[in-house]
Parts: C-alpha cells; structure tokens; sequence
C-alpha cells in the first residue's frame, strides 16, 4: 500500500516537473534558447499568489497565471528579442542574469526569509487502506489535462501548426509567411502559464516560498526535458514524469539522500546511451 | 501599376569587403518565365535571398509591382507577394504532407482566426481548420500529392519533394515565385514532367516564374529570358537563344 502511495505522489510530482520542463522545451524548441530563468516563473507565481491571496484563492491563481504570463511575454520582449541572432552564449547569459534579476527583486520586495502560503486547506481523501491528499490529486489530475489540451493545441489549431513550422526550420516558416516574432511571444505565455501552475502545486506539496524557490524545481525540470529530448513536447511530458517518480520512490528508501545525485545520474547514463534524450530526433545535417 | 511584375535597380551586396553580388537589374513581366543562370558561385542563390528579405541589398532596390520591398522582413515581403522554394529542399520534414500545406496557407486573409477563438474552440476556429484543409488537398491534388497527403514530408521521393515545396510556395498566394534549381538531382524524365508542371503553374495559376537553373535542357525549354551572371555581374540578358550563343556566356561556363 505504501508504494501506491509513493507512486501517486510521485506521478504528481512528475506532473509538476513536467508542466515546467514544458516551457523549457517549447521555447528552446520554438526560440532556440534555454531560458534558465524559467524556473524563476515558478517563484514569482509563489509570491504572486501570496499578494492575492489576501482577496480570494481562485482569484490569486487567475492573477498569478496572468501575470506570469506578462513576465514572459515582458522577459522575452526586453532581454531575448534584441538578442535575436546573437551568439547562443550571450543569450545564455543573459537568461541567468534574468534569473538572478528575479530572484534578487524578489528578495528586495519580500525579503529572504521563508514566508507561509497556504492556498487552501484541501485535507485528504481515504481510499481502503491508502491515505492520499487531495493536493497531490488535483495536481495529477490538472496536470494530465493541461498536458492533453496542449498537445492538442500544437496539433489542430494554426497557430499550433505555425509553432511546429518555426521549430523546424525557422527561416523557411518565416518566408511562408509565418510572424516568428509572434509566435515566441505565445510561446513564452504558454511556457510562463505552465510554470505559474506549477508554482500553485508546487505549494500543495510544501506551503514555502522563498527568492530562491524556482532554482531547483527549474533545474529537475531542465533535466526532465534533456532526458525527454530538449524541444519534444511529449519528451517533457515523458522526462518529467519519470523524474518525478524516481524522486518519490528513491526518497521511500534508504537512498534518500542520494536522491538527487540518482536524478542527476540518471541523465547522465541516459545522454551516454542516446545523446538526444529518450524521443529527442536527430537533427539532419544542414548543408 | 508598373508594366513589370518583378524590377530590380541595381541591386547588390557585400560582404566584408567581397562584393558577392553588384548592379543586378532585371526586369521580369507578368506571366514570364524567367531564367537566373549562371556558373557556381556566381551569386544566383544570393539574389533570392535579397529578393525574399533573407539578406538585405547594400546597393539599389527592388519592386513588386510598383512597390519597393526592400528592408522589409521575410514575413512582410511573402505577404506582398514572393514566395520561393530552396536550392537545399527545405520542408518542414516531420509534418504530414498536408500540414506542409497548411502552414503555406497560415497568413491568407480568408483563413484568419483568432488565438482567442481557437482557444474557446469557437465554431468558427472548426470552420477555417475545415476550409484551409480543404484548400491544401486541391493543391495536393494539382501537384498529384494527394495520396500522400498524411505521409510524413521527410519520408516522400526526392521529386515529390519538390513538388510538395513548390505546392507549399504557392500556398502562400504569391504574384512571383522563385525556384532555386528545381531540376536539381532529377534525371531527363523527371525534368521533362518539371517542365510541364512549371508551364502549367504560370497558366493555372496566373504566375510570374524567376527560376534559377543549371540545367540547360530545362532552362532553353521554357523561359522567355534569361540573365547571366556571373562572379556577382551581369554577364549577358535576353532572349535565350541570343544569350546562350553570347561568346561571353560560353566561355564562363566552357572557360577559354
């Protein structure tokens, strides 16, 4: 019984891990660039509920996503755009200023210490024998369905379809026709909404936020999405999941503390075995 | 409304201190055929690239109808009415055949759709899936791809391949298409039927055709005119048969 539980906890886990490593792969997928400021999202979504919550919960969620979602659009807009074209290290660096930007306002506004969010008291719920919150059943379930509408997305609407041209060869898509400029802009608001739910469940498991709240999240994350195949959409899906599984299963056993480094080696053995993570395509030579 | 569809003015570009392309006029009519040839590296590709907003000329300009284009984006210069198809096939390889189509079809007014009504699933969002699918098929069904239509694009024959760009190209509802050595890699039989198919663009489609091509078959076949360049100059322009008995064009291309 125990282990169903474990599984339960860790298929919401990885549900967590896999809404973030989303944004990571879209966008690297879509703009070509690791926005290591992703998981910051996840922090700022944190504080974004704790200012709203004052008012009502679901109204905090709705604010947070939305403003989430400007931060993308915004982060995009004044730090990746004029850099469209530049060296993939500038932009690399600049994504990590951008984080310690958000992390270091962050910590301006509300201070470093720990501060308390509690969105709801959701209890949990008696299944025979198996004890199971109602968070981790909110976040399994939303996740699973947010996953499906976006893959559904991507694949029956235009603007979906013109995602998949860019990614595959930018300049082609653009001489069809396609706004590119556009299409990044959606990319980052879906990518940021992703990761603002994922803050949301990420407090169902532990009502902490602090400046540096997104750092590790974003990290498995990014290591999800690399296990996956950077730029594959069900590879996030995939890589998240079995990372959040593996973190719930090690922690249930004496390995507890290695946990993190059975993650990380994970990764590793996967990229020796197959470079482009577990459905990453082998990219065609162009001449 | 210009007398030409497409007008080059002495277009021309550097790179570094290399002039790789200079003083390039042409002066293309409605419903020509017309041919862009020339030995290798002599700047032919690179033309299209100025002309479809890729680089952007240091030197002259250009017009589409009357209208100059120059330093527009890739974007804004298909919208106004350049499509083109790649020297090196460039088709979005893991989409289906069909949504290779499609995404040619994304910027046509009639199929514009909001974000906010695809989201909401609104029924005009089913509408125009409908209507741009319908759309692709009778392209794919002119260019005999139909049957394919849900195959993945990566996995066509080299000549389908070329016609599904070609296909794609015309999607996008343009007044001037380039073709960058569409007889490419194709043996006599196939580029026999590419002429026909060419022919049968500009009548059916009501197309102005600028082709860049090697092939000498293909090229005396069908175009009206023709310009030579070579090592980024104009070398001779004309009908074809008086440019390809130019002393000038057979010595660049036999040498002396």
């Amino acid at each position: 019984m125990d282990f169903i539980i474990t599984l339960v906890n860790g298929l919401s886990l990885g549900g967590v891990y896999a809404m973030i490593a989303l944004g990571y792969t879209m966008v690297y997928g879509i703009a070509k660039l690791l926005n290591f400021a992703h998981g910051d999202v996840i922090m700022v979504s944190g504080y974004a509920i704790l200012v709203f919550l004052s008012f009502d919960p679901i109204l905090a969620i709705i604010c947070a996503t939305l403003f989430c979602m400007l931060l993308g659009i915004a982060m995009e807009r004044v730090a990746y755009r004029p850099l469209r074209g530049a060296s993939p290290l500038a932009v690399l660096i600049t994504a990590i200023g951008v984080s310690y930007l958000l992390q270091s306002l962050a910590q301006i506004i509300f201070g470093a210490a720990d501060r308390y969010v509690i969105v709801a008291d959701l209890g949990s719920i008696t299944l025979g024998e198996v004890k199971i919150d109602v968070g981790t059943i909110i976040t399994l379930g939303a996740s699973l369905v947010i996953m499906m509408a976006l893959s559904l997305f991507v694949k029956f609407t235009r603007t979906g379809r013109a995602m998949v041209a860019v990614s595959e060869d930018r300049d082609a898509a653009r001489l069809m026709g396609i706004n590119i400029n556009r299409i990044i802009t959606i990319t980052f608001a879906i990518g940021s909404a992703l990761a603002a739910l994922a803050g949301l469940f990420s407090l169902f498991r532990v009502p902490t936020i602090m400046p540096t709240y997104g750092a590790m999240p974003g990290i498995k994350a990014f290591v999800a999405a690399v296990i996956g195949g950077i730029g594959s959409i069900p590879g996030a899906m995939l890589g998240g999941i079995l990372l959040g599984v593996v973190e719930c299963i090690c922690n249930s056993t004496p390995l507890a503390p290695y946990t993190i480094a059975i993650e990380f080696a994970i990764l590793i053995v996967i990229l020796l075995v197959k470079p482009t993570g577990i459905l990453g395509k082998k990219r065609r030579e162009k001449v | 409304m210009s007398d030409f569809v497409l007008e080059t003015k002495n277009l021309g570009i550097s790179f570094g201190g290399l002039k790789a392309v200079q003083d390039v006029n042409l002066k293309i009519k409605k419903n020509e055929i017309y041919g862009l040839i020339g030995p290798n590296g002599a700047g032919k590709t690179t033309v299209f690239n100025m002309l479809t907003g890729v680089y952007q000329p240091t030197t002259g300009t250009f017009f589409l109808n009357g209208e100059e284009l120059k330093g527009n984006t890739q974007e804004k210069i298909n919208h106004k009415g350049i499509a083109r198809t790649f020297q090196n096939i460039r088709l979005f390889n893991n989409m289906t055949v069909v949504r290779n189509v499609m995404v040619g079809l994304h910027s046509a007014p009639e199929f514009k759709c909001t974000l906010l009504e695809s989201l909401l699933r609104l029924p005009r969002h089913f509408r125009v899936e409908r209507e741009m699918r319908e759309r692709a098929k009778e392209l794919l069904e002119i260019f005999g791809l139909l049957d394919e239509r849900n195959h993945l694009a990566y996995n066509l024959p080299y000549g389908k391949q070329r016609r599904l760009e070609i296909a794609r190209a015309l999607a996008t509802s343009p007044k001037l298409l380039l073709l960058d050595e569409p007889a490419a890699g194709m043996n006599p039989q196939e580029t026999a039927e590419l002429m026909d198919m060419i022919r049968f663009v500009r009548d059916h489609f009501d197309m102005t055709i600028l082709l860049i091509e090697h092939d000498m078959s293909l090229v005396s076949g069908i175009c009206d005119r023709l310009t030579v360049l070579n090592f980024g100059v104009t070398l001779a322009e004309g009908d074809v048969t008086t440019v390809l008995n130019n002393p000038d064009v057979v010595k660049a291309y036999l040498g002396d």
